[in-house]
């Protein structure tokens, strides 16, 4: 547990120190103020039948900002030990392979995590001001917030998978963002292909991010979707981690 | 500490390392010496467990590095070649981070990081940021990375590459304060150096051994260390017949001529020194006799001779 706990201190302290994560904060931080903004400014000229919250999770911003987060953050979690050697340092320790992955995964998790509390600021503003909620329960609130924390199981998990297999930064940087881009965008297919079937359409949705998205936001807190991320991202972890195996024994 | 069992690494293509076996007792100092890829680096990193033997079998202090790889990284301190560092940590937050992930108890530790600073010279920048520090200082905070938890064997890749001389005699000097504590196998082609530090030798050549022993009995093995010179004025004399029937002579390798003087090499035969009867004819004959001397050659002769050898043979 201690050897674990100084493995997720260095990748934490590294993830901080590191500029990527300091423009990632930045632009990010920047974007989800520009959204807000935006969103207010739409809600102050017509009236709309749903909630600031709903409008806040699902606009194109929204989503932009959300999935290139992570191929940034991942990126070099592993790829930039490989091109170091400091892998080499990290393999001739004590230390088993599985608390090297779960480190790296919890690093980046925490840090992704932790850029999405600030925006619950956003929510706590508008009602300071206007006396009003932005959405109509506090479930709604969770469940977004819950969603998103599963969302970054996966999608950091992919960053993780990405960056095992590579010692450049960049191309781990591509492989995750078109990883992240084809299941984001297979979900969109039940919204924007209007003549898919009832089978597959249910099929479809099952990976739409924007669907659990749309549920979410309202308070419905499906389990289906908790399963798909958590298995999903468990799945990633392993593979992660037997690659690491791989490259161990067969270097 | 170490016994390696026909050890063999072979890479697509090439065999770097060839059925390497030999053994390392506890305490021991070891120098790896061998042209560049000559196989040390590969075989500094299967006994350290980062990479995997092809075939064969090493064991470190008892244990397995294939099967028991975790106890073996435990008594181990390793310094890979180009000592790769975390560039954005400090120097002391780098140090008990290791410690950490060693499993380092705190109190311990504390007590630890203080030392290795103090051995190695790093106290004064034990808060500078390593990608800031030069190529020395990060020498040798590697080297105190691997000093951390005492380990019982250490091994380092070239340790002392890119050094001034006074930083490699800085290094060396914590090396050989290491003696009899812990066991340490390190690679260099730096033959001075291995001389200075080393309790024994081990000289490979294309991932096999070309020799082992200790600075002297490799000297003493070659050809070289039986070569006698002398230089004599000895007029109308048969010398070189004379010289050849002295007892512990094989021969007479070289003969040149400088002014009156004749210069000679003679080849003795091994562990055989002629040069008192030599000293004896001379007298006898009435030769002049300016010098009578046996060559004692240094390791990187040797060094050079055993691995330009191989190559002609090859």
């Amino acid at each position: 547990m201690r050897i674990l706990l100084a493995l997720l201190g260095r990748e934490l302290r590294s993830l901080v120190q590191s500029p990527i994560a300091g423009v990632v904060f930045c632009l990010f931080l920047a974007l989800a103020g520009l959204n807000f903004y935006l969103i207010l400014s739409a809600f102050a000229r017509s009236q709309t039948p749903i909630t600031l919250v709903e409008a806040f999770f699902n606009t194109t911003i929204f989503w932009y900002s959300f999935l290139a987060m992570f191929p940034l953050l991942t990126m070099r979690l592993y790829a930039e030990e490989f091109r170091q050697g400091t892998f080499e340092l990290l393999q001739t320790a004590p230390v088993r392979d599985w608390q090297i992955v779960t480190a790296k995964f919890l690093g980046a998790y925490i840090f992704a995590v932790g850029l999405w509390l600030p925006t619950g600021l956003y929510f706590a503003i508008y009602a300071w001001i206007t006396k009003e909620q932005a959405a109509p329960a506090l479930g709604s609130y969770a469940g977004s917030y819950l969603l998103i924390a599963l969302m970054a199981a996966f999608f950091v998990s992919i960053g993780c998978f990405a960056s095992v297999l590579t010692r450049n930064q960049i191309v781990a940087a591509i492989v995750s963002y078109v990883m992240i881009a084809f299941v984001f965008y297979v979900g969109l297919l039940g919204f924007t292909m209007t003549n898919l079937g009832p089978k597959l359409r249910e099929v479809v949705n099952y990976f739409s991010s924007a669907e659990h998205m749309y549920e979410f936001n309202r308070g419905l807190l499906n389990t289906r979707p908790v399963v798909f991320y958590l298995s999903l991202a468990l799945l990633l972890q392993f593979l992660t981690h037997t690659v690491l195996q791989v490259r161990r024994w067969t270097r | 500490m170490i016994e390696a069992e026909r050890l063999t690494k072979r890479y697509a293509g090439h065999t770097a390392v060839n059925e390497l076996s030999f053994q390392v007792a506890r305490g021991e100092i070891v120098g790896f010496l061998g042209p560049n890829g000559a196989g040390k680096t590969s075989t500094m990193r299967m006994l350290s467990c980062f990479l995997p033997p092809t075939a064969g079998r090493a064991r470190v202090a008892g244990f397995d590095v294939m099967s028991q790889s975790l106890e073996v990284r435990r008594r181990l301190g390793y310094m890979p070649e180009n000592t790769p560092l975390y560039p954005d940590m400090r120097v002391r937050e780098f140090l008990s981070y290791r410690a950490a992930i060693r499993g380092l108890e705190r109190t311990r530790a504390k007590r630890r990081l203080g030392e290795v600073l103090e051995l190695c010279s790093l106290t004064d920048v034990g808060d500078r940021i390593i990608g800031q520090l030069s190529k020395g200082y990060r020498q040798r905070v590697g080297l105190a990375d691997a000093l951390l938890h005492e380990p019982e064997l250490l091994i380092l890749d070239e340790p002392t590459i890119g050094l001034d001389p006074q930083q490699i005699r800085a290094v060396r000097d914590i090396i050989r304060g290491l003696a009899g504590k812990h066991t340490v196998l390190l690679s260099t082609h730096i033959l001075p150096e291995v001389e200075a530090t080393c309790s024994r030798v081990i000289i490979i050549k294309r991932g096999r051994i070309a020799a082992s022993g200790t600075a002297a009995e490799l000297v003493a093995q070659s050809q070289i260390a039986n070569e006698v010179r002398l230089e004599l004025q000895a007029g109308a004399d048969d010398v070189a017949a004379r010289l050849t029937a002295v007892p512990g002579v094989a021969g007479v390798t070289t003969r040149e001529a400088d002014g009156e003087w004749s210069r000679f090499t003679l080849s003795a035969v091994p562990a055989a020194d002629p040069r008192p009867e030599i000293a004896r004819l001379a007298q006898e004959r009435g030769w002049k006799l300016r010098e009578l001397s046996r060559r004692t050659p240094g390791l990187e002769e040797v060094f050079v001779r055993l691995i330009h050898a191989e190559e002609e043979a090859a």
